[in-house]
């Protein structure tokens, strides 16, 4: 059980959160792909794929270079920061403080702003580079997550599993239905892995000063558990005290 | 080159939101393991400070933007 906690969380945490950036890089790759042509799309998708392949191939093996603890210090620093951005976010997207990521406006944005550049004789160019910008953007997020989450445990290979799944598994479902992930309750699964990496920062930040967290790995499930509950509350008491009327800041 | 700033711009954007946020939580590890590595503060209370910690900046930083939204 104390191996297999670590494992899971791993692997669900890096497919949640590669889920999401994947839903976003997937829509714009297909608004260019719908609006110009598929080949700028993929060039673009594929050239961004090859930058951050070079980028874990070249930082990647560093890393093992650096002792455990310091590792779980900075990784646990990394991810406190990052966790609770995605978890402040969410928390104010769940009381209304700041509007729902809409796939489709973002899609519909892509796609007009890519007609505008229609007659623009470097127009392939354009919708190439905003397939790869997209890519490239998102792709930085999931490779760092992947690293992140994998490296402070050595569990680089289960996370990268994770992550590929959520590949995949966009990638399936978006060449089904043949349309941005619409439906995707993304502010809840932002939610959820918020809590997980803020968890995570938490823990291995404790290790990284020498904490032995009683239960060891377990401990894991008890901080995700303070954690959801605090913020759960968040929710509840800003609802009650800050009525938003409006549907939020778009941000 | 242009290139590598944007993504230095975009990677420092994945941590950095509310900057107050930020700033406070790099403040309470600080903190900490200063208190645990210099004040012989046991690690596993300085462990459960963070813990504490964190959700404390994370409510004040959404309280404020909750206070901060036009109504």
């Amino acid at each position: 059980m104390q191996t297999l906690t670590p494992i899971l969380s791993t692997v669900t945490a890096a497919f949640l959160a590669s889920f999401v950036e994947v839903v976003e890089a997937f829509t714009i790759v297909l608004a260019v792909g719908v609006t110009r042509s598929w080949r700028p799309a993929l060039t673009g998708a594929a050239l961004a794929l090859a930058l951050l392949a070079a980028l874990v191939l070249v930082f990647g093996p560093l890393l093992a270079l650096v002792p455990i603890t310091v590792l779980q210090f900075v990784v646990g620093v990394l991810l406190i920061l990052f966790g609770m951005r995605w978890l402040r976010k969410a928390i104010l997207r769940s009381v209304g403080v700041v509007a729902l990521h809409d796939e489709e406006a973002a899609f519909s944005k892509e796609t007009a702003t890519l007609n505008q550049q229609a007659n623009d004789r470097r127009a392939d160019y354009l919708a190439g580079l905003a397939s790869f910008k997209a890519v490239l953007l998102e792709g930085v997020e999931v490779v760092f997550i992947v690293i992140a989450v994998g490296a402070a445990h050595g569990q680089t290979l289960y996370a990268s599993l994770g992550a590929l799944a959520a590949f995949v598994l966009v990638m399936a479902i978006g060449l089904a239905v043949h349309r941005p992930l619409a439906r995707v309750p993304e502010n809840a699964l932002k939610f959820v892995v918020g809590l997980m990496l803020t968890s995570f920062g938490i823990f291995w930040t404790g290790e990284g000063i020498g904490a032995d967290w009683p239960g060891a790995d377990l401990a894991l499930l008890a901080i995700f558990a303070i954690v959801a509950l605090a913020s759960l509350a968040m929710v509840r008491w800003l609802r009650g005290t800050y009525p938003v009327s409006a549907g939020g800041l778009a941000r | 080159m242009s290139v590598i700033r944007f993504v230095a711009k975009e990677f420092l954007g994945m941590f950095v939101d509310d900057g107050n946020l930020a700033l406070l939580a790099l403040v309470l590890v600080a903190a900490v393991a200063a208190a645990v590595k210099l004040l012989a503060l046991p690690p596993l209370l300085g462990g459960a400070l963070l813990l504490v910690g964190c959700l404390a900046i994370l409510l004040q930083s959404v309280r404020r933007a909750a206070r901060g939204t036009k109504r």
